[in-house]
């Protein structure tokens, strides 16, 4: 039903659709072995875009390309281009840390800083140069309300950020990214280590993250990327098979590889 | 039956318990020797209690008794187990010519501890055992006889201790800064005569300084000759046990005790002033005696530079093979270069630092800063600085592999997370990965103080003495002083046990500082873990 009603919203709103992020002919290797093959995509700004795909198809891969995460293990290389908002980001010119303030990430596995509650969210701010208390202050209560965590740490943002739960975790590593002001948010199975109630909770925060920035997300849930996404891409062995609406993948796929992942007959 | 015996060893349960006693067996040992330096170095404070033993030929024998041996290939059928002796310390070492005594058992009559003998601890020869004949002041009887004598020696020994001391403060620190200054006036004069455009006025000033103070010092050479005459001024007349008579003036005497005559909480009191005593003071007669404070002060002054000098280097090193250099075989052979670093025996360190540190680096520091205190060398010789240098040498392997360790043990996640938020790899190292390698620097650092505490053989050739005239660190500015040389407690073990004369007398001094250079390593080594379990507090979970 919820799924239904968010595919209805995108495509009202695909006509003035913007292309945030641009994938052309990109093949991707580490060392020899090719992990991408000719991917090519688009996604569209303000909306959930969800990557589904059994393991080692090559979604996680594609996202950390989107803000060069990938550039750290050695031997990595992509071919073709990868465009924010119409611009390579693999272009020599580009400042990677600047691009990464722009694409921020949250990951597969919960990795709050060893620190306060209040120096994770403000740890990106401070390496920006935001020294003024009053400006910090106002960024932590902004960030920890965009991810709903505000009213459960107001009175202990001193404490240790390893005090909380798994969940309240991975909303505080939400938060931290949000704290720099990012135009897209990559989400790597943000929710794979989380239980039920933590995970809707994650999900209801995607509805209206959606409204400030793009998100795209991983996820090996199915159920998850129905609920949760406008648009889904299925990679298989590094290719991308099929890129439509979430609805349309799940109810009248085009490719019946893509049939048999969502219907559950192998993956 | 094989197969029961299979089932059993594959159980585990015998390699449980060799597991048990690899563990049982490396406590013993450990604690088979802090045993024996505990017992013997703590023993060493007790006041002990005097024996007189009688002999067959009618002579008598008096000191400390310090146990019994058999006496070897003295079995005989009457005596199967063989005849046993006692080893005495007797002290009296300018009348006997040995402190020690051995008396065979079988030559006893009788023992007894007379309540009226004393010990009298000299600043030289060693203790005196025996009793008061009289006591005199210039020629005239003050006292006479052991009970009158001993109540009027006690005020004298503590008027004399006063002396000695307003004498120790005249000689040090009056004098010592006199003389401070006079070297430091020639050292000026030299410098503007090398520079070769002084101004003969300058350099008159300077003289006339220099008169005026060595006006000072023979006033105070003066005053040092009369306080020493009053050390003089009372006499003692001291009667060992058979009869033999030495004369010494009071002021020899450090203190005199009756053991025998001692409650048991006079004798923890006295216990507690002799350990503070050796604590606090400066050693005497060639280390045997007296205190090891410049030996305690020296060894942790020693290794808190070194500890200063060799955490930088060694996690500056370790950071950049572990994140910057390309993993590959040339990282590899160098990590396993540095561990071998580890294993090279320490005298090479000592000789390395010797040709490397004194003579190349510091011979061309007095070149060119100190010209005008040659020939005589200021850093050109060795000094605790360049012995600390040496052991960072020596210690910097132990913390470049430590704090990889604490490096690798940093989780992949949160350098990706702190990369994903716009951080530079400096930063993420800076604010994130260091702070969670901080425990593995300290653990570090941890083993480097405990190595470098322990290490003596490197200190001999790079600026450990018998001996040091000045500490290392003082009111004269710049406070520390770096090309001093200095003591050290394992040098001074090596030095009291198997440099002097007298080995028996010296050794429950290398129990006792063996017991203190335990103790300060577990002092040093504890501080560390407590800065590691703090650190780990604040960064872990900080401000909970």
């Amino acid at each position: 039903m919820q799924a239904a009603e968010t595919t209805m919203a995108s495509s009202e709103r695909s006509q003035d659709n913007e292309h945030k992020l641009t994938v052309e002919d990109t093949d991707f290797f580490y060392g020899e072995k090719q992990a991408l093959f000719k991917v090519a995509l688009t996604v569209p700004t303000h909306h959930v875009t969800a990557f589904i795909g059994p393991s080692g198809c090559g979604k996680s891969t594609l996202l950390r390309c989107f803000n060069r995460l990938n550039d750290l293990v050695e031997g990595a290389r992509v071919i073709g281009r990868i465009c924010l908002d119409g611009k390579d980001i693999y272009d020599p010119s580009v400042d990677v840390t600047d691009l990464r303030t722009r694409v921020g990430m949250v990951f597969q596995k919960v990795n709050p800083f060893p620190k306060s509650i209040y120096q994770n969210v403000v740890y990106g701010p401070q390496l920006q140069g935001v020294r003024r208390r009053s400006v910090l202050d106002g960024i932590v209560e902004k960030s920890l309300q965009g991810a709903g965590l505000w009213e459960e740490v107001k009175d202990r943002l001193h404490h240790s950020a390893l005090g909380l739960s798994g969940g309240q975790q991975q909303r505080l590593c939400i938060a931290r990214a949000l704290a720099v002001n990012p135009e897209v948010l990559l989400m790597d199975e943000p929710c794979s280590a989380l239980d039920p109630i933590s995970t809707a909770k994650i999900e209801e925060l995607l509805h209206s993250l959606k409204e400030q920035l793009t998100v795209v997300i991983v996820t090996h849930n199915m159920q998850q990327a129905a609920r949760i996404s406008d648009l889904t891409g299925f990679f298989l062995m590094g290719e991308l098979i099929e890129y439509a609406e979430t609805k349309t993948i799940f109810t009248n796929p085009s490719d019946s590889r893509t049939e048999d992942y969502v219907t559950g007959r192998f993956g | 039956m094989r197969a029961r015996i299979k089932k059993f060893l594959d159980s585990g349960t015998l390699f449980v318990w060799f597991c048990g006693t690899a563990v049982a067996a490396s406590l013993l040992l450990v604690g088979g020797v802090l045993l024996l330096i505990m017992v013997n170095g703590l023993g060493f404070f007790w006041p002990h209690a005097l024996v007189d033993l009688t002999l067959t030929d009618g002579t008598h024998v008096l000191g400390e008794l310090k146990g019994e041996e058999v006496i070897p290939y003295s079995e005989t059928p009457a005596f199967p187990e063989g005849k046993t002796r006692v080893r005495l310390k007797v002290g009296n070492r300018d009348l006997y010519g040995l402190d020690f005594r051995w008396v065979d058992t079988d030559q006893i009559v009788s023992a007894e501890s007379p309540k009226d003998v004393a010990a009298f601890e000299r600043r030289e020869w060693g203790n005196f055992y025996g009793r008061i004949r009289e006591v005199s002041r210039g020629g005239d009887v003050v006292a006479s006889g052991n009970q009158e004598g001993w109540k009027a020696l006690q005020p004298l020994i503590e008027q004399a201790n006063d002396l000695h001391e307003e004498i120790e403060h005249l000689q040090r620190d009056v004098i010592g800064d006199i003389n401070y200054d006079i070297e430091e006036t020639r050292l000026k004069i030299r410098e503007l005569e090398l520079s070769g455009q002084h101004e003969p006025q300058e350099v008159a000033e300077l003289q006339t300084a220099t008169k005026q103070l060595e006006t000072q010092y023979e006033k105070h050479v003066a005053t040092l000759r009369k306080l020493s005459r009053q050390l003089d001024e009372y006499a003692v007349i001291l009667v060992e046990t058979n009869g033999r008579e030495k004369q010494l003036a009071v002021g020899q005497i450090v203190k005199a005790l009756r053991p025998n005559d001692m409650g048991f909480v006079e004798k923890i009191l006295r216990y507690f002033m002799n350990f503070w005593s050796v604590l606090s003071e400066e050693p005497r007669e060639a280390n045997t005696e007296g205190g090891i404070f410049p030996a305690i002060f020296g060894t942790v002054m020693m290794v808190l530079i070194m500890s200063v000098a060799v955490v930088p280097f060694g996690v500056l090193a370790a950071f950049y093979l572990r994140e910057y250099a390309r993993q590959g075989l040339i990282v590899r052979v160098i990590r396993i270069a540095v561990n071998n670093l580890a294993g090279v025996p320490s005298i090479v360190f000592g000789v390395f630092g010797l040709g490397f540190f004194v003579y190349a680096v510091g011979g061309t520091l007095d070149t060119l800063f100190y010209p005008e205190a040659l020939p005589t060398p200021t850093f050109g010789t060795g000094g605790i600085l360049w012995a600390s240098f040496t052991l960072a040498l020596l210690t910097v392997p132990v913390v470049i592999v430590s704090t990889e360790e604490g490096l690798s043990a940093v989780p992949r996640e949160y350098r990706e997370g702190s990369l994903a938020l716009g951080a530079t790899k400096f930063e993420s190292m800076l604010r994130v990965i260091l702070p969670c390698a901080l425990p593995g620097i300290l653990t570090g650092l941890i083993l480097a103080v405990a190595r470098a505490t322990g290490e003596v053989a490197p200190l001999m050739l790079t600026g450990v003495v018998k001996l040091a005239p000045a500490l290392p660190l003082d009111h004269h500015f710049p406070f520390l002083h770096f090309e001093r040389k200095f003591m050290h407690l394992g040098f001074h073990i090596f030095d009291v046990g198997f440099q002097s004369p007298n080995v028996e007398a010296a050794k429950p001094m290398v129990y006792v500082t063996t017991l203190i250079l335990v103790m300060v390593v577990i002092v040093l080594n504890l501080s560390a873990v407590a800065l590691r379990n703090y650190m780990q507090k604040k960064f872990k979970a900080s401000a909970v």
